[in-house]
């Protein structure tokens, strides 16, 4: 693609001279339900979704699961699509999602450089940091600087596979289980698995930091 | 396009701020308005994306994340006639909606949330490369839409994983066609791509669509 005849005049002003972005969503949101082109209910609804039924806890839930279930684990890694329909979600839930492992000798960190996108089905709207231009810049040319920012000092004999989601594959990272976890059942496994931690920025807590209120 | 949103490796955009301030309720409804309003059908994700592209590289920079999607939507729906720039100057009607928009009604979010497999097509160009390939991308600088980072061009790495059929950015994000094709996952050695300085165990991978791969 060389010809951009369609390149847009995207403009700054528009919609009142009002400078508040929380004044300007309102304005257009009135325009475009004035005209008939979106339905407030469903603007609620869709707001409840991202508040109460998107989430990490569905990506916690999958990392619990695989942490207890080997064979799990491994039809997640095959088809992540199968294995979420066995945990209830829809067939194509889970159709462009891609599970990475860490283990002792790999850490994983998923960045999206282009964009910002991001495995919300799993794991909710991103945190502002994921979308920001210092994450996105610096993720793929110096991890480990990055990680050690988040709190995550890596031993250089660690390698770190950085994921970059230049497509519509969605990267879900499975963190290492904690120590002394072994009398836990999967939803208190779920418990100590943080959201960082299913993007590669943390790790996933142990038992004595499940209280803690770290994302 | 070489625009500032192709950022990786950029140097110079501060430090990473860990901490997350959560949602403002208005950036809440900024993303419902995206939902609802790309159910219209009348861009693609594709389109969407090529169209924050195109935000004034200051704005992007500077103004907040939703503050941008506000911006870019704006431009999407006067781009396919919508809305009229006088209604997004002014905020006023000059008149309904065409008969035939279907309005996204809360009863298609559970169908809308359950497909996740945005992109995919069960039929495209055949498969040029195979798991194990070493190959580089292409060196190529289009003005439009495209997928490739700057921080890959010209480098080589191996396919790892064929991730199927997809669209292709390039052409659907300006209308001229889906041009599916096969995706692959392609791991890059660190330095390859950034030097000496990286670690020799570090690596990144990128999914990337057989358009922008040679055999090396």
């Amino acid at each position: 693609m060389t010809d951009s005849r369609d390149t847009p005049g995207v403009k700054s002003d528009g919609i009142s001279a009002a400078s508040d972005p929380a004044l300007r969503v309102q304005a257009l949101e009135a325009l475009l339900v004035e005209k008939g082109l979106v339905d407030p209910a469903a603007l609620d609804a869709l707001v409840e979704s991202y508040e109460s039924r998107i989430g990490p806890h569905i990506g916690a839930a999958l990392v619990a699961r695989a942490w207890t279930d080997p064979a799990f684990k491994q039809r997640l890694a095959d088809n992540a699509a199968a294995a979420m329909a066995e945990l209830g979600h829809p067939p194509d839930y889970g159709a462009n999602l891609v599970t990475v492992e860490n283990t002792p000798s790999v850490h994983n960190l998923v960045v999206c450089t282009l964009c910002s996108c991001y495995p919300w089905r799993v794991l909710g709207l991103p945190p502002a940091w994921y979308k920001s231009a210092p994450y996105r810049s610096r993720a793929v040319i110096e991890p480990r600087k990055v990680l050690k920012e988040f709190g995550v000092e890596l031993a250089d004999d660690i390698a770190v596979r950085v994921w970059d989601s230049t497509a519509e594959l969605r990267y879900l990272v499975l963190p290492q289980r904690p120590p002394a976890t072994d009398g836990l059942d999967e939803a208190g496994l779920a418990a100590l698995v943080t959201r960082d931690s299913m993007i590669g920025a943390g790790l996933a807590h142990s038992p004595d930091q499940r209280s803690g209120a770290a994302p | 396009m070489n625009g500032i949103h192709d950022m990786g490796g950029m140097h110079g955009l501060g430090p990473v701020d860990p901490t997350d301030p959560g949602h403002a309720a208005w950036e809440l409804r900024m993303r419902a308005l995206s939902d609802a309003t790309d159910a219209l059908e009348q861009w693609t994700l594709d389109r969407f994306r090529y169209f924050r592209e195109c935000l004034p590289a200051v704005d992007y920079l500077t103004r907040s994340y939703y503050e941008q999607w506000l911006m870019t939507y704006a431009a999407l729906l006067v781009d396919s006639g919508l809305v009229t720039e006088a209604e997004w100057q002014s905020g006023r009607s000059a008149g309904p909606a065409p008969s035939n928009i279907q309005v996204f009604a809360a009863d298609r979010i559970d169908a809308a949330l359950a497909d996740g497999g945005w992109g995919r097509r069960t039929n495209g160009a055949a498969a040029r490369f195979r798991p194990g390939d070493r190959v580089t991308v292409v060196n190529r600088h289009p003005d439009g839409h495209t997928r490739a980072p700057r921080y890959v061009r010209g480098h080589t790495g191996i396919v790892e994983r064929d991730h199927g059929v997809f669209v292709l950015p390039d052409t659907n994000a300006h209308g001229l066609g889906e041009s599916c094709q096969h995706v692959y996952g392609v791991r890059f050695a660190a330095r390859e791509l950034w030097g000496d300085a990286a670690s020799p165990r570090d690596s990144v991978s990128l999914d990337l669509w057989d358009d922008y791969l040679r055999l090396a």
